[in-house]
């Protein structure tokens, strides 16, 4: 099969996913559309592992989805937090630190 | 010569119909207007992605993906819908104004530039089946881990255990 097959396919999660993030406003949401993008990223790293044969890209996978595990914990900790100080998770609601 | 062997039309059939699955499930998370809707929908496309792996022959990867992000993320997601009390119907109150008007364009320019580089860099390469490691195997998985890889390792236990504590102290009622 073609390399290009999946690394397309990883381009089009990518773009979409940057699309989430910058069309949302819901702060769950948004981290969702963060996963598509850590997705993609798996995708192509185990495309280019295939490219040389090894298996480190599939190892490099591995870590990203446990660090994924731990930003979805965190990031969804943070936002339980703001709902409970402002009762609404809207991102543009929350500008006190803009200039 | 091109063999019947080297176009591998099974395996190309199955690509094509789990990537429309995915990109469909992805376009269906970023413009729903139910957010219960949007999280099943990334189930779809996190189900398309191990069954890529699988394709990539990366047995152990597309299991743990099934395990982590299908079992353990989802049920976090739909926690935090629920927890953050979402409507559960429609809820037009979801997306920026203008948003799509921004995100649309960066997201083409983005795919179109990532695209042009990669049919100009990778023209017809080819996926490897066969090379020194044995492709996919476990075994060898595990041995790069915990060799090579062991500091990563390390480290990544450590990011765990703090984002465990974190996330405690950080949800903790009090």
């Amino acid at each position: 099969m073609l390399v290009n097959n999946f690394l397309i396919l990883g381009a089009v999660l990518f773009s979409i996913g940057v699309y989430g993030v910058i069309a949302r406003k819901n702060a769950v949401l948004v981290l969702m559309s963060i996963e598509l993008i850590l997705n993609s990223v798996n995708i192509n790293l185990l495309a280019f592992d295939r490219i040389n044969g090894t298996q480190d890209g599939a190892v490099f996978a591995l870590y990203i989805i446990a660090i994924a595990a731990a930003e979805v914990g965190v990031g969804l900790a943070m936002v339980l937090l703001i709902f409970r100080n402002r009762k609404t998770i809207a991102l543009d609601d929350l500008s006190e630190m803009k200039g | 010569m091109l063999l019947a062997s080297d176009i591998e039309v099974a395996q190309n059939i199955g690509f094509y119909l789990i990537a429309a699955v995915m990109v469909l499930g992805a376009i269906n998370v970023v413009r729903s207007s139910n957010v219960v809707h949007a999280a099943l929908s990334l189930v779809a496309v996190m189900g398309g992605a191990a069954a890529q792996y699988l394709l990539l022959s990366a047995e152990f990867v597309a299991v743990t993906q099934v395990l982590v992000y299908i079992g353990a993320v989802m049920v976090l997601f739909l926690f935090g819908v629920m927890l953050t009390r979402a409507k559960l119907g429609k809820d037009i109150d979801l997306n920026n104004k203008g948003g799509a008007a921004i995100g649309a364009p960066v997201a083409l320019l983005l795919f179109g530039v990532m695209a042009y580089v990669l049919i100009k860099g990778f023209e017809d390469d080819r996926i490897v089946t066969s090379g020194d490691e044995a492709i996919g195997s476990t075994a060898t998985l595990s041995d790069k881990i915990f060799s090579l890889y062991a500091l990563p390792f390390w480290a990544l236990s450590f990011v765990l255990l703090a984002a465990v504590i974190g996330a405690i102290v950080l949800a903790r009622k009090d």
